[in-house]
């Protein structure tokens, strides 16, 4: 129940999916949470705030691909809840764009959002976490971050890349206690894949030893380890959440 | 001697340091090679210095920004115009940054994304259509052991690193069906150039912490990007090959 007790968060694409079912688990832990969202994020704050009982979630405007807005993300957790202990760099779109099929326009869409969002993230949240003495970044990658597949070309750069600025971080700022990780989730079932058709989801399921797809709440439950004092002496490591699939 | 006899190689930031090293090893085992740059006067100095030494025409300097479409067009175009045809990409063009997450503007962010990321990317899209005239190929993209472990500092290089690995395992599993092979070369420090560019003091404790206890001359990177491209390699696709001096096995 209070496994984040008197921390406060920032959840990029916090509004609906993995980002919405992290920051429902952390407000349930005690966790004072900001929700960052390109959509609005106002009925994901309202719904956890009437269910805590407290105003624990407040939401902002945040395109991660925009200094400004992260700047102003980040100053709302100091003016709304006191400071920034945990930033979840959770935002992200999928494409299964294949290498010559990808547009110049498509390409740096994807790497601007996916990668670039999560060094900003890092750049702007790293201040207030010094501020505080510490704090934990947690990078949500993919499997696609770990091994190839025929297609998504621009995604696979993106998730690899947010794995290898994780472990630079990591590296750079373990002696001001902040530590920093990254999530590599498999298939799991939210709107951000629905462009997969369910047959193909199907038969990619069918590779999953768990013979299943996973939830949002899979995720969250490993991002909330990961985001408490559990995990003190863990930093520049990556976490699958894929049911298996990368260990056939 | 004839280990790439026949094959028409495209060399990314060919005009010194590792690229230069792989076209000269890449022309005295038998290719034609074409080697791309900024820097124009070094690419055919370099290309010249290659043809004399072989006593024939086998390499040519080509204008390549990596970071823009139109040089990929016209490098490959090049390569079908003057040798018939493109087997071989190395996609070995990059900068070294070390500066850290914070103190890293966009700018430079956006620079070595572009040059070492976007530039890799746009090498296979234009170099694979080529490839596949042949029956074939072989694309050999230049990461680094900080695509594989983090360092303090080089945030973006890091980025772009970690992207090119990925990248390329990507592109291994797309195009295998194509007979074209996609494998990555993770080098720890080199003697070249780009590496002059990062402090002495930010070097020498990664040197010192291999095993070998020594920096890399640029013709051992070129020999297994040799082995990549040759036929020797005909069964290793979407594999990282370390060239570290043991670094990232301790």
């Amino acid at each position: 129940m209070d496994r984040l007790k008197d921390k406060v968060a920032l959840i990029s694409g916090g509004a609906r999916g993995q980002g919405a079912a992290e920051a429902r688990l952390f407000a349930s832990e005690g966790a004072r949470v900001v929700i960052g969202d390109v959509l609005d994020a106002d009925a994901a704050a309202k719904e956890i705030n009437s269910k805590v009982g407290v105003r624990a979630v407040a939401a902002v405007h945040l395109d991660v691909t925009r200094a400004a807005d992260w700047r102003a993300a980040v100053d709302a957790c100091r003016r709304e809840f006191g400071g920034l202990d945990i930033l979840v760099n959770n935002a992200g779109v999928f494409n299964t764009t294949g290498l010559e099929e990808t547009s110049e326009e498509l390409w740096d869409t994807i790497v601007n959002i996916n990668q670039k969002g999560v060094w900003l993230g890092m750049k702007f949240a790293i201040p207030a976490m010094r501020e505080r003495g510490g704090g934990s970044i947690i990078n949500i990658s993919s499997v696609a971050g770990l091994t190839g597949s025929a297609g998504s070309t621009a995604y696979h750069g993106t998730k690899g890349a947010v794995r290898l600025l994780t472990k630079a971080a990591a590296v750079q700022y373990g002696p001001e206690k902040i530590r920093v990780n990254s999530v590599h989730p498999g298939i799991i079932a939210t709107q951000m894949i629905d462009i997969i058709p369910k047959e193909q989801r199907q038969r990619f399921t069918a590779f999953v030893p768990l013979r299943r797809e996973g939830t949002a709440e899979d995720v969250a439950k490993v991002v909330l380890f990961l985001a408490s004092d559990d995990a003190s002496y863990v930093t520049g490591a990556e976490f699958v959440v894929d049911g298996g699939l990368t260990a056939t | 001697m004839d280990r790439l006899k026949g094959k028409v190689a495209l060399i990314s930031g060919g005009a010194r340091g590792q690229g230069a090293a792989e076209g000269r090893l890449f022309a005295a085992e038998g290719a034609k090679v074409v080697l791309g740059d900024v820097l124009d006067a070094e690419a055919a100095r370099t290309a010249e210095e290659i043809n004399a030494r072989t006593g024939a025409r086998v390499a040519l300097g080509v204008h390549l920004d990596v970071t823009r479409a139109a040089d990929w067009r016209a490098a490959v175009e090049s390569c079908t115009r003057e040798f018939g045809g493109l087997d071989i990409l190395v996609n070995n063009a990059g900068i070294a940054d070390v500066r850290g997450v914070e103190e890293t503007s966009e700018e430079q962010w956006d620079s070595v994304i572009n040059i070492n990321q976007k530039g890799v990317w746009l090498g296979m899209k234009f170099a694979i259509p080529a490839m596949r005239k042949r029956g074939g190929g072989s694309i050999v993209n230049i990461s680094s052991i900080y695509g594989i472990i983090g360092s303090p500092g080089s945030a973006a290089y890091h980025a772009s690193k970690g992207a090119v690995r990925l990248l390329t395992k990507a592109a291994a599993a797309q195009y295998a069906a194509d007979k074209i092979r996609v494998n990555s070369v993770h080098p720890g420090v080199i003697l070249t150039p780009m590496t002059d560019t990062a402090p002495r003091e930010q070097l020498q404790p990664v040197i010192d912490k291999a095993p070998m206890k020594r920096a890399a001359q640029p013709e051992e990177v070129g020999w297994c990007v040799v082995f990549l491209a040759s036929d020797e390699a005909s069964f290793v696709t979407g594999a990282e090959l370390v060239v570290d001096g043991g670094y990232t096995a301790v």
